[in-house]
């Protein structure tokens, strides 16, 4: 016997189509996919049969099977049936919740809200990575000015003993000068203890700036200190803020979700 | 009247009492509840004489409307389908009077309790007449009857958390149908007939790849009627929802109609096929993730109901091992499930028409408030959970015997897989009762109220509303009827080898029913 391909690609191509229409949301086409699936599914039971256009009762040696057209007007007449309860559904969701769209069921709803919730926390770990990023960063930064200032002060006083041991060699050069021209060791006393007066005098000075160096360093340390306090404690605010926030959010959407399950939970008998 | 005439009686005579009880519509109470339990008892009695016939003399066979086996409609009636179907329809006769009990007192329920009656009924129907089918496509019919019942009976009152709940169950179940006709539409193109018995040696010579396929579909379309793991999703998002007599009935026979199937599927149609592996891991995920379901709800009748689908995971556990010990399992398995399953649905009823809620969260307190009903959920709960002289243990020792008689490491897996899941469930059993039941009552632990009429309201107790004295009868009945299978339990397994044995040698039941053709 040989096979015709065509009914086979009919039942191929109403089951696809009724498969397709079948996992939308909206009742309406899921009704028409049933309806074309269950064609199909008849036309492949029918097909099933053999060759289509021999008589189904007239004789025994060319006559049709006639098993699957009594299964088949079977099977019609259930998914009549199931179609018109399919029908009623629709039409009660939809005089129910106006539209004929599925909604999301519980288990759905909880799955979202977990998810929702896992971002939400996700999102605050983020803002709390940066900040302490943000404060590493401006430590760094003090941390690197502190020793430049640092440097800078050993330089400053690099050179001041520079300039002191300038001086002596050039004191030394200048009695040694006196003393081969024949001036009198008196003369030459009393000239060397002015300019060592002098020397001194220049030494105090350096002293005193050295000081004075010091004192706006640790103005000046302090003053970092107090801004990186201030700096990180806006930061707490600020993070505790975001954290009350979002926990307020958690809490919100917890009661929503609270309100939205009870009446599914609690199918009323 | 030969006593093979009797066998349409469990299929029949619902129907007929739904006709009549539709014709009578909402008047005449008494005559309606007369109606429906006279049916039900009589369906069970004759299911009586029909197990001890099939037990004693072998299958008995009907040709429905005289056709020759082939062509015609058989029903059979050997071991195997009598055995569940006495226990379906004594289930079903509790729950009946549990709902009749159960409306008696609310005047309000008049017009859809004239659907409700004639809907159940159908649904009866149905279930008997899957147990008892020989013929594939009367299966499908069957299924179409119980379903449509099933329809009726979820979507009952037409609320919305139901009418959502009904969508789900419907194209669920449809889609199954539409896949069930297309492997019939295979099975008969490829073997010209679709009488099981004649399927069964006709499917002998045919190819393997074709076997397969056909032994594919038809396991899909019965894994999802049975809710087995990778299908089981649309069970706890639609049995909840349902009026508990309903609820309880689906748990208690719908899925062991599927798990029925699947039995007559593995040993009548495909003995010793490669499909026994795959059943081996859905079995074990079925039972894994099902139990996990049930550990995290909070929920009472959602928790039931993932424990439902996990505990579908021991009977395909005994159907794979494929051996006389492991089919005994799953049989006697069976035979205890429907009757816990449906227990603890109708108690979690119970306790939502008492305290108006049934969420763990919510309740509190109840072994004081209402000791009865905490009596009635501690039974069916330790029987589920498997603790030691109830038959939920000696089910779960069947099972496990045949594992470790059959061997192997996949078995070995599958004891394992099933004694955590049996741990679990006595933990997601036990977290249920101590909050609602052992934990003390508070304020915003009192479930609310339903017109109470005894609300104190000044200390803070749970406060219930009274239940007719009917309705805790029903249960207690159920309850017992448990456990007469811990006390029967030695005849019970040994009628479950038996039926069992005749299923592997498949001889009884092709002769019984081909043998009419000479």
């Amino acid at each position: 016997m040989s096979i015709s391909l065509l009914p086979f690609l009919a039942c191929g191509a109403l089951i696809a189509a009724g498969v397709t229409l079948l996992l939308e949301r909206s009742l309406v086409r899921v009704l028409t996919g049933v309806i074309m699936l269950s064609n199909g599914v008849n036309l492949l039971i029918v097909t099933s049969a053999g060759d289509a256009g021999r008589p189904p009762f007239v004789g025994t040696a060319g006559m049709a099977d006639p098993l699957p057209q009594a299964m088949v007007l079977t099977a019609i007449v259930i998914t009549l049936g199931v179609t018109a309860f399919l029908l009623a559904l629709v039409h009660r969701t939809w005089q129910l919740s106006g539209t004929d769209e599925v909604q999301d069921d519980t288990e759905d709803r909880r799955i979202r809200l977990r998810s929702r919730r896992g971002e939400l926390s996700d999102a605050v770990r983020a803002r709390r990575d940066a900040y302490r990023r943000l404060v590493a960063e401006q430590r760094a930064e003090l941390a690197h000015l502190e020793a430049e200032q640092a440097e800078r002060e050993r330089l400053q006083e690099a050179d001041l003993e520079q300039r002191i041991s300038r001086v002596h060699t050039e004191l030394e050069e200048w009695s040694r000068g006196l003393r081969e021209e024949g001036v009198p060791e008196e003369e030459l006393h009393r000239r060397l203890e002015e300019a060592g007066l002098r020397a001194e005098q220049a030494a105090m000075d350096n002293e005193e700036r050295i000081e004075q160096l010091r004192k706006e360093h640790t103005r000046g340390r302090e003053e970092q200190a107090a801004r990186e306090r201030d700096l990180r404690r806006r930061l707490k605010a600020r993070q505790r803020e975001a954290r009350r926030q979002m926990r307020a959010a958690i809490r919100e959407e917890r009661e929503r979700q609270a309100l939205a399950q009870d009446p599914e939970l609690e199918g009323e008998d | 009247m030969s006593l093979e005439s009797l066998i349409c009686v469990p299929v029949l005579l619902p129907l007929l009492a739904a006709g009549v009880k539709l014709a009578i519509g909402g008047r005449l109470r008494h005559l309606q509840a007369f109606i429906s339990l006279g049916a039900l008892c009589v369906t069970l009695a004759v299911s009586v004489v029909l197990l001890v016939a099939a037990d004693r003399n072998g299958p008995l066979v009907t040709e429905i409307g005289g056709w020759a086996a082939p062509v015609g409609i058989s029903l059979v009636a050997d071991r195997l389908s009598t055995l569940v179907l006495v226990v379906s329809q004594a289930v079903t006769l509790c729950v009946m009077a549990y709902s009749v009990a159960n409306a008696y007192d609310r005047q309000e329920h008049d017009a859809p309790m004239a659907i409700f009656h004639p809907a159940f009924l159908v649904m009866v129907a149905g279930v008997s007449d899957a147990f008892l089918s020989g013929d594939l496509f009367n299966l499908f019919v069957a299924f179409e009857l119980l379903l449509s019942g099933s329809y009726v009976l979820l979507t009952f009152g037409g609320t919305e958390s139901r009418i959502r709940a009904g969508a789900t169950y419907t194209l669920m179940a449809l889609a199954s149908s539409m896949l069930f006709l297309i492997a019939l539409a295979i099975t008969y193109a490829a073997t010209g007939t679709l009488s099981m018995a004649q399927l069964a040696v006709r499917f002998g010579g045919l190819p393997e790849q074709v076997k397969l396929l056909v032994e594919l579909t038809l396991l899909l379309v019965f894994a999802i009627k049975a809710a087995i793991f990778p299908l089981s999703a649309w069970l706890p998002d639609s049995y909840p929802t349902a009026p508990a007599p309903a609820t309880a009935v689906f748990a208690g026979l719908l899925t062991k109609v599927g798990v029925y199937s699947i039995i007559r599927l593995e040993a009548l149609l495909f003995p010793g096929g490669p499909v026994a592996g795959l059943l081996m891991w859905v079995a074990l995920a079925t039972m894994l993730v099902g139990v996990l379901g049930a550990v995290a709800q909070t929920d009472m009748k959602r928790m039931i109901s993932f424990t439902l689908v996990s505990h579908i995971g021991y009977m395909v556990f005994g159907v794979a091992l494929s051996t006389v010990a492991g089919l005994a399992g799953a049989i006697f398995y069976v035979v205890h499930h429907i009757t816990v399953q449906t227990t603890l649905f109708l108690v979690a009823g119970m306790i939502e028409r008492r305290t108006g809620t049934t969420s763990v969260n919510r309740l509190g307190g109840l072994m004081k408030a209402t000791p009865l009903i905490a009596v009635l959920f501690f039974v069916p709960a330790m029987n589920l959970s498997g603790i030691p002289p109830l038959s939920g243990f000696l089910g779960k020792l069947m099972l496990v015997q045949a594992g470790l008689g059959a061997g192997g490491w996949h078995a070995f897996t599958l004891v394992a897989g099933s004694l955590v899941t049996s741990l679990l469930t006595l933990y997601a059993v036990a977290k249920t009762w101590g909050k609602a039941f052992w934990r003390l009552p508070r304020e915003d632990r009192v479930g609310t109220v339903v017109e109470s009429e005894e609300a104190t309201g000044e200390e803070p107790t749970v406060t219930t509303v009274a239940l007719p004295a009917a309705l805790p009868l029903s249960v207690t009945a159920l309850v017992a009827l448990g456990l007469t299978f811990t006390v029967l339990a030695g005849p019970l397994s040994g009628l479950a080898q038996r039926a069992a044995g005749e299923l592997m040698a498949r001889d009884p039941y092709i002769s019984a029913v081909m043998g009419r053709q000479e």
